[in-house]
């Protein structure tokens, strides 16, 4: 395992929670084999830290966030945020889908109501919907249908869906992945912005070396499945960051060579 | 058609006469129309009736009226604005009926080209309208009664058994044989045990709408919830909801496109039903009325109770379809009834 140091002490805001993975092991059944997914991952998150988990694509890396979300529970191994353990799903821990799987039956405004609605509190947080689109800058599209958004706008409603839980751990499953690459690199921005400003912490799947570089502040890279850490790389660099800065060429030459792909540099 | 593009070009500029133009264009349909009606009209007082019709000078002044309200219409369709243009849309059809209902006329109550009995005239269905009006409205009530209360009855039960069957494995264990054995049978083969099982012909044949009904309502409803992607469970369950929330709020939302084709295919086969059930054990409505029509060899009330009966149904269509526009607007490219 590789372990950088990093380069400056960073302080993060006391909103985010902290996120212990500990000795987790996970499999499918798939018509009687076991498959292995993941094999004993351990990873500890300090609250308000911005993580990226990089890894070949089928690696298990959308398995971990299933787990950390509470979608599933691991075979062995336990998950804990703020030192409880995580049993099932709960609007703290929020996550963001590769497709933004908004309800097409909703408008703008009723999909980003769902977690107030389903918590049963939205009859007087009805301003914490209003403030978050505000927030992604989508309020005159508060009464639109998913299907009159573009792929940008539409994942921005659904960042707002999870913002509005003012979640303290915001789970990202390559969000920004089927977008074109303009409104990416905008959206990426957007992204660091919120999460300076509201504090929470970030686990960020993605298979973009660069995205990783550009927004987290530690890179973690997987092996093949089943999931192993092969590297915990701390990036230390201050933001905005600069896709240019040499510093980050250096990290994705070797996070390339980690992924078996150094002669593509 | 340059019908429309003509009356569009025109429609913009202000204009101080008819030209010669229009004539051939937007206003000669309607001014065709005109004259179809007034033919029709015409073609009834001028020839004697072959027959012994009491309403057949009714008949040619009501069509002369229509004439004249279309001449009218057409010419000043410009200023009546929505109905001007509804006119002008169905000018078309408004010269096909005409010129339908001239040729009927003339072949039966003119000139007898067609059998008689069989073929009554238009002045003997508007007799029928006229002279029989109590004893078909209660027959209307009386179906309208009997479809609604099988109908909601059907849905309402369709509907639950639905979800129910597409949400819970356990319940949809013991009741998914029981509709594949049930449900592919038509409700009609029913008839005979359920009219001397049920207490009266009335609650027999709201049973048998309501199977009918029932039966397309749960299978779409069902498949409907089945199909649910279950990425939206999963949203909502990271957003906190609980069971209740994902049935409710995500699962029917997302399978009501579903219970409408249902619905729409309830709707159909229950009317086979209502007017089946309606001739046989049933004392009134619509297929009763047909029946005893048939038994006085009364073809005229045969054939306006038939135009009452397809009204009706296209009509419950209409609302149908209406309540699924409202109810889906999220949807794109909904199909226009």
């Amino acid at each position: 395992m590789v372990v950088q140091s990093a380069a400056e002490a960073i302080t993060y805001p006391a909103v985010g929670a902290e996120l212990d993975i500990e000795g987790v092991s996970h499999a499918f059944d798939i018509d009687g084999a076991v498959l292995p997914v993941l094999d004993n991952v351990n990873l500890a998150i300090a609250p308000g830290e911005f993580v990226a988990l990089l890894g070949p694509s089928g690696c298990g890396k959308s398995t971990l966030l299933r787990l950390v979300a509470g979608l599933e529970k691991p075979r062995i191994g336990s998950l804990r945020e703020d030192e409880a353990r995580i049993s099932g799903p709960h609007p703290s821990r929020v996550v963001v889908f590769q497709d933004p799987t908004l309800f097409p039956w909703r408008t703008v405004w009723d999909n980003v109501a769902l977690g107030l609605e389903a918590q049963g509190i939205l009859k007087t947080q009805r301003h914490r919907v209003d403030d978050v689109i505000e927030l992604v800058g989508l309020s005159s599209f508060r009464n639109a249908y998913p299907h009159q958004l573009s792929g940008g706008m539409a994942q921005r409603v659904a960042l707002a869906r999870a913002l509005v839980n003012d979640p303290k751990i915001l789970v990202l499953d390559e969000p920004l992945g089927k977008l074109d690459s303009l409104t990416r690199i905008a959206m990426q921005s957007e992204l660091v912005a919120l999460w300076q400003r509201k504090g929470f912490t970030t686990l960020l799947v993605t298979h973009d070396v660069e995205e990783a570089l550009v927004l987290a502040n530690r890179v973690i890279v997987l092996s093949d499945r089943p999931a192993r850490i092969k590297a915990d790389i701390a990036v230390g660099r201050p933001y905005p960051r600069h896709r240019g800065d040499p510093h980050l060429a250096g990290l994705r030459k070797q996070i390339l060579g980690l992924l078996g792909l150094e002669a593509t540099w | 058609m340059s019908t429309y593009s003509v009356s569009d070009t025109t429609a913009a500029a202000p204009r101080a006469a008819v030209t010669l133009a229009d004539l051939s264009g937007s206003y000669g349909v309607g001014l065709a129309a005109s004259l179809v009606w007034l033919a029709f009209g015409l073609s009834c007082l001028y020839w004697p009736d072959v027959g012994d019709w009491s309403r057949t000078g009714s008949l040619g002044i009501g069509a002369i009226v229509i004439a004249a309200f279309i001449l009218f219409g057409t010419f000043s369709a410009d200023y009546l604005g929505g109905a001007g243009q509804a006119l002008r849309k169905r000018a078309p059809w408004l010269v096909a009926f005409g010129a339908f209902v001239t040729l009927w006329e003339v072949a039966t109550a003119k000139f007898a080209w067609l059998p008689l009995p069989f073929f009554p005239p238009p002045q003997s269905i508007l007799e029928v309208y006229t002279d029989d009006l109590p004893k078909l409205l209660d027959s209307v009530f009386a179906s309208i009664k009997l479809q609604l209360g099988g109908y909601i009855i059907g849905a309402t039960i369709g509907f639950i058994t639905g979800v129910s069957i597409g949400w819970s494995q356990k319940i949809g264990y013991w009741v998914h044989p029981v509709l594949r054995f049930i449900g592919p049978l038509p409700a009609t083969a029913w008839l005979p045990i359920a009219f001397f099982t049920f207490p009266s012909s009335w609650s027999a044949s709201t049973f048998l709408i309501a199977l009918a009904t029932g039966f397309p309502v749960t299978v779409l409803t069902w498949s409907g919830v089945a199909s649910v992607s279950s990425a939206y469970y999963d949203v909502a369950r990271t957003l906190g909801a609980k069971p209740s929330f994902l049935v409710l709020k995500v699962a029917i939302p997302a399978a009501l496109p579903h219970v409408f084709v249902g619905l729409f295919m309830g709707l159909g086969s229950s009317f086979a039903v209502l007017v089946v059930a309606e001739m046989i054990g049933v004392k009134a409505g619509l297929g009763w009325y047909l029946q005893w029509a048939q038994g006085w060899a009364a073809y005229a009330n045969m054939y306006a109770a038939l135009i009452v009966m397809s009204l009706l149904c296209s009509g419950a269509i209409t609302l149908l379809f209406r309540t699924r526009d409202r109810l889906l607007v999220w949807q794109k490219g909904v199909v226009k009834w």
